[in-house]
């Protein structure tokens, strides 16, 4: 409690109808048009989703010597990025899920679009550990399907883990997001002049027809889901955690890191959100559904993670003095003195210095400065990847073989085309469906009360 | 095509709290086969029409339990008994290596169950639905509210049901053709 | 598909289609005409057209090339032609020789397929040949491996030998006669020499001229003095760039006479080393040495030796020493002198530095207190006066037949080799030359840059000059004739070891591209062109060897792979001289440039040798390069950084090339390794590092002073495998390699076990491998490894090991599975230094495989860490996880799979990697199976010793040693049983079944006060 309620911004502005608000809404996807901007955004996005293309298919013709891994770096960009992505997806379910039960209602304006950069940040994600492996047409045999050899998946390896968590989060994920959508999906093939549209919208919605037992039957189904989700999407990150902290490098072999990685994850995530929910507000004339409320919340929920996080760098840093472990100790040493110590240093001010900034209340409701911090949030986040992964490995235990990592173009290539996918996909998203569930920010208006 | 029985006679109100109060007092009047519908979800408004037990939940606790078991199970007869091989001094039944993917497979049939087990229940998808067929119910998916007593009710009378919904005051009263 | 087509006694005619369409061919030679391909397609080219070619190809082109004729692209064809005349040599590879050739076990007629056959043979260098066995499978040799009833060998080889596999089946050797670049005939040659030759009869052959490298086989020098006899006017000349002119010098000096210095290290307690770096292959008797070195060197087996070394630039005998002096190489004549007079009791030792004297006391003190068993050596490239002065010590000492012999000369024609060439190329220029035949070595690349040999060569208009050589090198460009030269594995011939024991060298397959031998050469020059080497060799010994017996004589030699009694017996040799004139002292301030044969290629003879040049030097690992080796404090003073580029000037010729500082280098001094900067070496070796040659004069081949180092800006990238050379890190020192005096090992034997955790230290019930009959452990004498590199080479020809090549290197993704560490430890300018070769450590709770999400490596009942390369997705997660990272991983597509010769190279027993897979050392698991096969046929159990790894055969020390833990009484288990063995990271209880026996040092403890 920060400051005195009454001042706090409402969820959505006053005025509204059940009529006016699914207009508003539906319109931006029915009748609204395309404007020269998005197409321009969307073919930019494109054209680096295909640069994506291209470096998978050399990437698939040549081997992952293109990249800069080598021995003893046998991760690089692939694995930071595949972290930081599942990273980002988290706070869509989060959002969805766990403030749903706790009976947040300010999320219903953010939830929709949250899921689907969710799902569009998971799909970059899964790019990664399928594509980095050496023989990726092999890589399926991470998967327990019955074969002749009567070979198997060794499910003792934090990999084959990592297949089961992350392709649940992905499905899970994906019906979470299309429940949601299928009253409005209903709403807007009610809505929609244009007879195609009818039909795909109402093949889509299922013939839903908003019967009492449905929505019933609905909610219940839609709380449960969000019951599982919450473990779902605090078990993810845990289980990527699991990669390193089950591993015996130095820098990796520590327990703090899963709970240390899940509240980066929500960190990025949330950052994520907000830049794209800045924008979006702005463009689409959203400011009364989005509010300075949400800003404000989504700022305390960055500031809260981005705490957890810096305490788990102290953590890191105390034990490697605390232990008395040598190899320990010189990885703090590293880290501070080491090649990459710079970006070490980087990482501090991204992820612990400038976040701080948000304990001014009117920071957290000035969009401008909330995309800036969100936007070096990101940065930060992925720097604590790479410094996980790559100057753990640089300098392990034996001295002769420590080595140094250099990215290729092909790994930037790679990297710089999943956030060209990204964002094409969200292009296309806010295009066709409706960015802000509708029918449940009819829930929100007065006129919904059920006077007893 | 032309049928003599209409598929039943359906209500059209302006407000959530009319449509509750209406469903309750066709419910009261003695109607068993009668349905609301909302452009959200209204509270109360299924028991107004009598509707009380959903198996949603036994459902998912169902495909829970499939989930876990089966993930436990598939890991225990893969590592010990289809093909034991020594991996880095570990036992072969490893069980705290297969808990993650026994939690992973429990939340995924779970979800899995409460998606299509609340489709299936509701019965859906189900493109075509003889309430479609009054132009102004494309409102339930906006602003407007609805109830309908269904002809299949054994108590249905078009005369009587009719004059018990305008009691109701609403905003019009159609018949939906079958 | 071989082996149908492989009959008990297999001939040309059975093996080869001998019906081929000439429709091929006319699309063959339309093909070529257009084709422009790179130099060594050229040769191709005009082949087509040859008439030896048409023939090969109505012999030898592969069934069903004609379908895929028309429709091939240039390259593609060309391709297919190369493809073709390595199956040429394919299908020839699977005919044994024509003669009969003894087997070192079996009979050839037993032969089975996918058992490998034994036979021994010699490897030579710079004249000295190596005894070995070669492995061969089906007539196609694989492997070499050391003839452990050799004296000379005693099992062990040297990486020169061990790389002389892949020198065979190098694609680049040159393939047929050539003249003037035109394919030619042998027997187009012999015309072309005859009237030529008949015209020399009448002239005595005075214009005829034979330069040849060092030659120690008594066939080859018999054939020479008979062609010499035949005649009077002929010279017969002879050079090699790492020559023993030196040591030939200080023999004439002290004895009046050349003899050869051999030396038992094992009866050495006391050794000191004068810049002589006899622990690493090159030096006569390496292999030898280590194995006696090494003996000596075990705290747990009587007395330790000790090893005291001066030397002008850091070797892994300095490396092994138990006191190292780094001194300018012009120094050691000063300290041998000042020896020698203490010895005599002069007490004058002004001439010797002061930081040097205490040394100097020390090792006085130690030689005196072990008259009789002490050991001083001199390094080659001495000067002779230190050979003179180091015979008389030694004599003084009374070491003279107990640790020191003198014997006939191994060179069979000793004379200063520089003068030689410098007479020869006199006489080029004085057109006193009208044959000249270059019987191998390559002069125009390595002779001494005053000498000009390249410009007489091609300036002068000698009218017939002919080359014999395995490749197109410089040398036979510019010559008419070239001839190729076969390799001597497909050759007759012979050779004397360091002792002067004879062996014979068999061939264990038909030449690939018919090659010639210099004994089939020479025998065409006095008439008999068509003498095989077989008789030719056979006969010369039927000379030595008269009598009945002759056959089982032979036979006996050949499978022994040496000859009864050829061992040079110790002579008796009076010092004449009483006092030696010294050479010209060259001043303080001077910098001085040392030039050396480069540990991994010699002298540029094995440039286009992959396992050579990728293999790390012993002590910087640097690999593809030749950088000038700098001193840290010089370096420093001259501001200049590892890989800066620095120009070296030296009596007006300049040279380019890299800076590496190299820690313990003397200061002032700066050292360059020879034989890199090929401009014709082939595919691999061209245009790696920086020819040093030019700077290299006859009058001062090894050293000299006064080299001008400027720094011109700019660095140049250099390829060393290993990450740092220091255990010492900010935050603390890592115990990696232990390592104690004899008496603190004496104090505390189990020092160097601290930090293993107990065994019962486990939440599970560890696997019972005790229950199963074999568990395989390895241990790694730390004591004894010389840092040779051998179990490298033999690793990486046993397990058909890629060559990544310089820029993967650089990346850090060379291949080897197993390495050697080499570790620096305090003083910069004098560091201790330690070897550590580390193969996979096999742990029994591998973290590898723990985290391998396939199951792609898994661990055996008998603990091996198994790799399943079908099974490997390549996610590289095992390598993370490895505290040893020993894991190899395919970035790319490293193997060769196209280069036919490779294909015949590679040994069967092991899986070709492809890309994307990890792979790492199996504890030769081929051989282990092959063994176990063996031992359950005959009902028993593998013995203690039947079975070793590759890098444990190839060991001249014995520092590896493998076997079944489970034995209580075998070897490897009583070593895992002493005091100081230990698991490297044992702490982090991941029980590696690989464990090393911590360096124990012998020092003085006079020195040793000093020390600390």
């Amino acid at each position: 409690m920060d400051e005195p309620i009454e001042t706090r911004a409402p969820v959505i502005e006053p005025g509204y109808t059940l009529g006016s608000v699914t207009d508003k809404i539906s319109s931006i996807v029915l009748t609204r048009p395309t404007s020269n901007a998005w197409f321009v955004g969307f073919g930019l996005m494109f054209l680096l989703t295909m640069m994506l293309l291209f470096a998978m298919g050399y990437l698939f013709v040549k081997g992952v010597g293109i990249w800069g891994v080598t021995i003893p770096i046998g991760w690089g960009f692939a694995i930071v990025n595949f972290v930081w992505w599942i990273g980002i997806g988290h706070a869509g379910t989060l959002i969805s899920a766990i403030l749903l039960l706790l009976r947040q209602s300010w999320r219903n304006s953010i939830n929709r679009f949250a899921e689907a950069m969710t799902l569009f940040a998971v799909a970059c994600a899964g790019i990664f550990p399928a594509i980095h492996v050496g023989r990726p047409w092999v890589a399926y045999w991470l998967f327990p399907y019955p074969n002749t050899m009567n070979v198997w998946p060794q499910f003792r390896s934090p990999l084959v883990w990592d297949v089961f968590a992350v392709s649940t989060y992905a499905t899970i994920s994906a019906l979470f997001w299309f429940i949601g959508l299928i009253p409005d999906l209903a709403t807007l093939r009610d809505r929609s002049e244009e007879r195609w549209k009818k039909i795909i919208y109402g093949m889509l919605a299922m013939g839903w027809r908003g019967s009492a037992r449905h929505w019933h039957r609905y909610e219940t189904a839609y709380l449960l889901l969000a019951g599982l989700a919450t473990p779902l999407v605090l078990s993810v990150h845990t289980v990527v955690s699991f990669d390193f902290a089950v591993g015996i490098v130095p820098g990796w072999h520590t327990t703090i890191f899963p709970p240390y990685f899940v509240a980066g994850a929500i960190y990025s995530g949330f950052a994520m959100v907000l830049m794209l929910a800045i924008p979006i507000r702005k463009i689409y004339k959203l400011e009364d559904f989005i509010t300075e409320r949400h800003l404000q919340n989504s700022a305390k929920v960055m500031l809260a993670t981005g705490l957890i996080v810096a305490y788990g760098y102290g953590i890191e840093a105390f034990m490697g003095w605390y232990s008395g472990n040598r190899y320990d100790a010189f990885l703090l040493w590293n880290r501070l003195h080491g090649p990459y110590s710079f970006f070490y240093y980087m990482l501090l001010i991204c992820n612990l210095g400038i976040p701080q900034v948000l304990w001014i209340s009117k920071l957290r409701s000035s969009p401008v400065w909330l995309f800036l911090v969100s936007l070096v949030v990101l940065v930060g986040m992925w720097l604590e990847r790479f410094i996980i992964v790559v100057v753990s490995l640089h300098r392990d235990f034996l001295t002769s073989s420590w080595g140094m990592y250099y990215p290729t173009r092909w790994d930037w290539m790679t990297y710089i085309g999943t956030i060209g996918m990204f964002l094409a996909a969200m292009f296309l998203f806010v295009r066709i469906l409706p960015m802000i569930s509708i029918f449940e920010m009819r829930t929100l208006l007065p006129e919904a009360e059920v006077k007893e | 095509m032309k049928r003599t029985k209409a598929y039943g006679l359906m209500a059209e109100f302006d407000s959530v709290n009319s449509l509750v109060d209406a469903a309750n007092r066709t419910r009261e009047a003695g109607y068993k086969r009668i349905d609301a519908y909302s452009p959200f979800p209204v509270e109360g408004l299924a028991e107004a029409i009598g509707f009380h037990h959903d198996e949603v939940p036994l459902v998912v606790l169902i495909g829970g339990l499939i989930g876990g078991l089966s993930g436990y199970l598939m890991q225990y007869w893969i590592s010990v008994v289809s093909y034991p091989v020594n991996v880095g001094g570990k036992p072969y039944h490893s069980w705290p290596a297969f808990i993650v993917p026994t939690f992973e497979l429990t939340i995924l049939f779970a979800g899995i169950f409460a998606v299509f087990g609340m489709l299936a229940l509701n019965g859906l998808p189900m493109p075509y639905h003889p309430v479609f067929n009054v132009p102004r119910f494309a409102f339930a998916t906006k602003d407007r509210f609805f109830l309908i007593v269904f002809s299949s009710d054994p108590k249905y009378n078009p005369v009587e049901v009719r004059r018990l919904l305008e009691s109701f005051g609403p905003r019009s009263i159609s018949e939906v053709p079958d | 598909m071989k082996m149908e087509e492989q009959p008990e006694k297999p001939r040309r005619e059975d093996v080869c289609p001998s019906k081929k369409g000439a429709l091929d061919l006319d699309a063959a030679r339309d093909r070529l005409a257009e084709a422009q391909g790179p130099e060594y397609w050229r040769s191709l080219e005009e082949l087509a057209g040859s008439p030896d070619f048409q023939e090969m190809l109505h012999r030898e082109f592969p069934k069903g090339a004609s379908e895929w004729l028309d429709s091939v692209s240039r390259r593609g064809f060309l391709k297919l032609m190369g493809a073709s005349l390595a199956m040429a040599g394919m299908s020839a590879c699977t005919k044994q020789p024509l003669e009969p050739i003894v087997p070192y076990v079996k009979q050839p007629e037993e032969v089975v397929p996918g058992r490998p056959m034994f036979f021994a043979t010699a490897f030579t260098l710079g004249g000295y040949a190596s005894p070995v066995l070669v492995e061969s499978h089906l007539y196609r040799p694989t492997k070499i491996e050391g003839n452990d009833q050799h004296p000379a060998s005693l099992g062990g080889t040297d990486i020169f030998s061990q790389a002389s596999i892949l020198g065979m089946y190098d694609p680049d050797r040159s393939q047929t006669v050539t003249y003037l670049g035109e394919i030619r005939s042998w027997g187009s040659l012999v015309e072309a020499l005859r009237a030529p030759l008949n015209i020399q009869k009448g002239l005595q052959g005075a214009g005829i001229r034979i330069l040849t490298p060092t030659v120690s086989s008594p066939t080859l020098a018999d054939q020479l003095q008979s062609f010499l006899k035949a005649n009077p006017q002929a010279k017969w000349h002879v050079y090699e760039p790492v020559n023993r002119d030196n040591v030939l010098e200080g023999a004439k000096l002290a004895f009046g006479q050349p003899v050869e210095t051999r030396y038992d290290l094992s009866k050495a307690d006391v050794i000191l080393s004068l810049d002589a770096d006899f622990l690493y292959a090159g030096f006569p008797g390496f292999t030898r040495y280590a194995r006696d070195f090494a003996k000596r060197r075990n705290p747990d087996a009587g007395e330790m030796s000790r090893l005291y070394v001066a030397e002008s630039t850091p070797s892994s005998t300095g490396a092994k020493a138990d006191h190292r002096l780094p001194v300018r190489a012009v120094e050691i004549e000063s300290f041998v002198r000042a020896l020698d007079m203490m010895l005599g009791d002069d007490t004058d030792r002004s001439m010797v530095r002061a930081e040097q004297q205490k040394f100097l006391d020390a090792v006085l003190a130690d030689l005196k207190s072990h008259r009789g068993s002490s050991a001083v050596i001199a390094g080659d490239h001495q000067p002779g006066v230190v050979h003179a002065f180091v015979h008389r010590i030694n004599q003084t000492l009374g070491n003279l037949g107990k640790t020191v012999f003198y014997t006939d000369p191994v060179d069979a024609n000793p004379i200063n080799q520089a003068e030689s060439l410098k007479d020869l190329v006199a006489d080029m220029r004085g057109g006193k030359v009208d044959i000249l035949i270059i019987l191998g070595g390559n002069p125009a690349y390595d002779a001494p840059a005053d000498f000009g040999f390249a410009d007489a060569l091609k300036n002068t208009s000698i009218p017939l000059r002919v080359h014999l050589g395995l490749y197109q090198n410089e040398t036979a460009e510019l010559c008419q004739w070239h001839v190729n030269q076969a390799h001597y594995l497909e050759a007759w011939g012979d050779g004397r070891a360091y002792d002067g024991t004879v062996s014979i060298v068999q061939p264990l397959i038909a030449p690939l591209y018919e090659g010639k031998s210099a004994c089939e050469l020479v025998s065409m020059l006095s008439g008999q062109a068509d003498t095989g080497g077989h008789e030719i060799v056979q006969a010369y010994w039927k000379k030595q060897h008269p009598g009945a017996d002759f056959d089982e004589f032979w036979r006996k030699s050949l499978h022994d792979g040496w000859i009864e009694g050829t061992t040079f017996a110790a002579k008796q040799v009076a010092n004449k001289n009483a006092s030696f004139p010294a050479t010209s002292r060259a001043d303080d301030k001077a910098i001085e440039i040392n030039f050396r044969r480069d540990p991994s290629i010699y002298d540029g003879q094995f440039s286009n040798n992959g396992w050579l040049q990728e293999l790390p030097k012993p002590m910087n690992k640097l690999t593809w390069d030749n950088p000038v080796l700098m001193g840290p404090a010089m370096a420093e003073r001259m501001g200049i950084k590892t890989e800066d580029l620095v120009e070296l000037e030296l009596n007006g010729k300049k040279v380019t090339a890299p800076v590496w500082i190299q820690v313990g280098h003397p200061d002032n001094s700066v050292t360059v390794f020879l034989g890199y900067g090929r401009r014709r070496a082939g595919r691999v070796g061209t245009g790696a590092g920086f020819d040093i040659y030019v700077l290299r004069t006859s009058a001062t081949p090894w050293f000299t002073s006064g080299v001008v180092i400027r720094k011109v800006g700019g660095t140049y990238k250099l390829a060393s495998t290993q990450g740092y050379q220091t255990m010492e890190t900010p935050t603390g020192a890592r115990p990696l390699v232990r390592t104690a005096s004899i008496e603190e090992y004496r104090k505390e034997p189990d020092f160097a076990r601290e930090e293993e955790p107990p065994k019962e230290l486990t939440l599970y019930k560890p696997y019972p491998y005790a229950a199963g009959p074999y568990a395989w452990g390895m241990t790694v004498d730390m004591s004894a490894c010389v840092g040779c590199n051998n179990c490298v080479v033999a690793c990486q020809s046993e397990n058909n090991i890629a060559v990544v090549g310089k820029e993967q290197t650089v990346l850090g993704r060379h291949m080897h599975w197993i390495r050697i560490d080499s570790y620096y430890q305090g003083d910069r300018d004098n560091p201790k230094a330690y070897f550590q070769p580390v193969p996979c450590q096999q742990c029994e709770n591998a973290p590898c495989e723990v985290v391998c999400p396939v199951g792609a490596t898994v661990h055996s009942s008998e603990g091996l860490n198994d790799m399943v390369y079908n099974r490997c997705v390549g996610t590289r997660y095992c390598s993370d996880n490895c505290p040893y990272k020993v894991r190899r991983f395919n970035f790319l597509l490293f193997q060769d799979w196209e280069t036919s010769q490779f294909k015949m190279m590679r040994n069967p027993d092991v899986t070709v990697r492809s890309r994307g897979v990890m792979e790492k050392c199996t504890y030769c698991v081929q051989r282990i199976n092959e063994h176990r096969i063996d031992a359950e046929r005959e009902d028993r159990k593998i013995r203690d010793g039947e079975l070793q790894t590759a890098c444990q055969q190839s060991c001249p020390a014995n520092a590896i040693v493998f076997g079944n833990i489970n034995d209580p009484e075998s070897k490897v288990s009583k070593l895992k049983a002493q005091g100081r063995n230990y698991g490297l990271l044992a702490d982090l209880n991941t029980r590696p079944r690989t464990t090393y026996l911590a360096d124990i040092r012998n020092p003085n403890p006079e020195l040793e006060a000093e020390h600390s």
